[in-house]
């Protein structure tokens, strides 16, 4: 029985340091995904890297084995020591990893809970996998699942709301300081997935130019080119937080990346022009302590849910709807993935025949009763070996096909084919 | 004295309007700011005719008595109101500047309004200028106080994240440091000519441009402040919840030359003395 596998690290469970080391560039994702999939034991396979979360997926037989291929490679392809990462890294398998794209697909497992560009990222793997022909008939439809459930969680929750209000809202609290946006700059630091939208209703409300500031400098230079805007190094931030009016900032550090000294001495240098600032990051990146500095005003995701008016109780009571309706989709994937072993579906196959078979005789012998004992028993054999005879091909082609994964796609044609599932 | 008639038709509008201005700061209907507004304006006109109705009768700028001041203040600030509000849409400003103007105006009514002859040494055309000068100076710092109150609320609102429907129907920190700075700028020019026209109206009158009476020493107070605060404005970039805390000042101690020299130091320019 082919099994899905998932190895991967994400915000929770690696630091900053190690998720830029193991990110793939997107440009680069072919080559990488040809790579993958000369895995011995691995027959499909899809890369997903976004700024928090690296993550392999892939269809085995052997588990054990494909771990440890899919460890090794991870490592191997950033010039990584194995255990330099083993212990950021989650392994999932079977159900587990359904569960997981489930979630991660309706931006559940997100940073922002309910931060809409994850699916996208999500599309964009999963369109390169599939052109570099590394996915298969299962994690094909593992994630064209996916997709429709976090369609059914967007549409049947209000989580996706909670990431544009809570972009609404930061730009209606700039626009309490700053009266309009018109003319006035915003620094991006880091390229975390909440950003980007935060940044584009920004644009929209009049912002005129948009800096980012990234420690990969490709993904500065890509976000700043959707908004036609500046990339800086990342080292540079400071010197621009003299020039700009907003700041959001997530880059996922361990440690504040801004503290209040620094942020004093800039805010005497900007001759006391105020500067908000939106932390986004979780852990934050910025100290809180900065929010008591005169005419420095800082909100982070928790206060920008609460000015949002997504009270606690109603972000558990959707968090738990969008929770329940991803159970009942892994209880449905699960189902139709085992309905694919071969074996069982041999078994309804030749019962099923047999069973037309059985009934088609019978009709037969109750119109002919002068047959007598010898000849019902030679039509019997007959009718039984013109079923096998007719079997044999097919059944040798699932056995066969049973050995790479290809033999699922035999088995759900099988199946749609004699309509083996109305049982 | 039918400016007396047209001065309590004033009150009764100032009452109403800051009745409407405050039910709105209370309940936040557009509605009640509508009607402060107009309330506000219907008053401002019948304070127009009072002062105009003042002058005719008395032959003289109603500016001579306490009283008179005080109306002619409170006037000045409803007015400063409404051209700033022209401009940036402050109703709830209206709020702040209502309650100011009615107990200037209601402390006004508790003054004898009878017309006193004008002693000979105040009959000149320096009068009109100077104190005209003075109290739109004045005023237009009051707008700043007001604009300064609001300032800290917002400022406070945003800081400590509790941007409800108050910090909603407040302007935005920015123009409301613009107000700050506006009114600055157009204030400290006035208040200065008040002052200058005022020394050279002393010379004439009494002899001598400076003679360190209560009145003029505050003045220099008042004007040093503000000149301060210009000057911080501009050189130094204080702006914001600075400037905001020096209108707020500012304005005290515009109130104590006003008021607290007349009523509590002895002085030449003081009312007690001259025209109780």
């Amino acid at each position: 029985m082919y099994e899905v596998i998932l190895i991967g690290l994400n915000h929770r469970t690696a630091p900053l340091e190690i998720r830029e080391r193991i990110s793939f560039p997107e440009e680069d994702l072919t080559l990488y995904l040809k790579r993958l999939s000369n895995l011995p034991s691995l027959t499909e396979g899809l890369i997903l890297s976004t700024c928090n979360r690296v993550e392999l997926y892939g269809i085995a037989k052997n588990s054990e084995g494909v771990v440890n291929e899919l460890k090794e490679f991870l490592a191997h392809q950033h010039n990584l020591p194995l255990p330099a990462i083993e212990n950021t890294l989650y392994i999932l398998k079977g159900e587990e990893v359904v569960r997981h794209i489930f979630r991660v697909a309706s931006s559940i497992d997100s940073m922002v809970v309910g931060e809409p560009q994850i699916l996208g990222q999500l599309k964009r793997a999963y369109r390169l996998a599939h052109t570099a022909r590394t996915t298969g008939i299962l994690l094909n439809k593992l994630f064209h699942k996916a997709f429709s459930v976090a369609k059914r969680v967007r549409t049947e929750t209000s989580i996706g709301n909670r990431a544009v209000s809570v972009s609404f809202v930061a730009v209606e609290l700039a626009k309490k300081i700053f009266g309009h946006l018109e003319g006035r700059e915003v620094l991006i630091i880091g390229a975390g997935e909440m950003c980007e939208l935060a940044a584009q209703y920004l644009t929209r409300g009049g912002v005129k130019k948009v800096i980012v500031s990234n420690r990969t400098w490709e993904r500065a230079l890509n976000l700043a080119e959707k908004f036609n805007g500046e990339a800086i190094p990342f080292t540079e931030f400071p010197n621009s937080l003299l020039r700009v009016d907003i700041v959001i900032s997530s880059t996922g550090s361990p440690d504040f990346i801004l503290r209040k000294e620094v942020v004093s001495r800039i805010i005497k240098e900007r001759k006391h022009r105020p500067l908000f600032f939106i932390d986004i990051a979780v852990p934050r990146d910025i100290d809180p302590q900065v929010n008591s500095i005169d005419n420095i005003y800082l909100y982070d995701i928790d206060d920008l849910q609460e000015v949002a008016e997504v009270n606690v109780k109603n972000r558990q009571q959707e968090a738990r709807k969008a929770e329940d309706i991803v159970a009942i989709e892994v209880e449905k994937f699960c189902r139709w993935h085992q309905s694919l072993d071969v074996f069982p579906t041999i078994v309804s196959l030749l019962q099923k025949l047999d069973e037309i078979r059985a009934k088609e005789l019978q009709k037969t012998l109750s119109s002919l009763p002068q047959l007598s004992e010898k000849e019902r028993a030679a039509l019997e054999k007959l009718t039984n070996s013109i079923v096998k005879k007719m079997l044999h091909d097919p059944i040798t082609l699932l056995k066969q096909t049973n050995k790479d994964s290809e033999g699922v796609l035999y088995v759900d044609i099988v199946k749609k084919l004699f309509k083996l599932d109305e049982e | 004295m039918i400016n007396v008639f047209f001065f309590k038709v004033t009150l009764v509008l100032y009452l109403a309007g800051t009745v409407a201005y405050l039910i709105y700061l209370l309940f936040m209907h557009e509605r009640t700011a509508w009607a402060g507004r107009l309330l506000l304006g219907l008053g401002f006109l019948s304070h127009c005719l009072t002062l105009v109705m003042r002058y005719i009768e008395a032959g003289h700028t109603p500016v001579v008595n306490l009283h008179e001041s005080l109306s002619f203040f409170s006037w000045a600030i409803v007015g400063s109101f409404f051209i700033f509000h022209y401009r940036y849409r402050v109703d709830i400003m209206g709020a702040l500047i209502s309650p100011l103007a009615l107990l200037l105006i209601i402390w006004a009514a508790t003054l004898p309004k009878a017309v006193i002859p004008l002693p000979p040494s105040l009959r000149s055309y320096w009068l009109p200028i100077h104190t005209t000068f003075a109290f739109l100076g004045n005023a237009i710092f009051a707008v700043a106080f007001c604009s300064g109150v609001m300032y800290l609320i917002q400022e406070r609102l945003v800081k400590s994240k509790r941007v409800g429907p108050l910090s909603k129907r407040l302007p935005s920190l920015e123009v409301l440091d613009e107000i700050n700075y506006r009114s600055l700028t157009i204030g400290f020019p006035l208040l200065t000519i008040g002052i200058v026209t005022g020394s050279i109206w002393a010379e004439y009158a009494w002899g001598s441009y400076w003679s360190w009476d209560p009145k003029e020493t505050w003045s220099m107070i008042t004007w040093l402040l503000y000149a301060a605060l210009l000057h911080q404005r501009l050189a130094v970039g204080w702006r914001r919840k600075k400037a905001a805390i020096m209108a707020i000042v500012g304005f005290g101690a515009i109130l104590f030359t006003f008021l607290g020299v007349n009523l509590l130091l002895e002085g030449l320019h003081s009312y007690s003395e001259w025209f109780r």
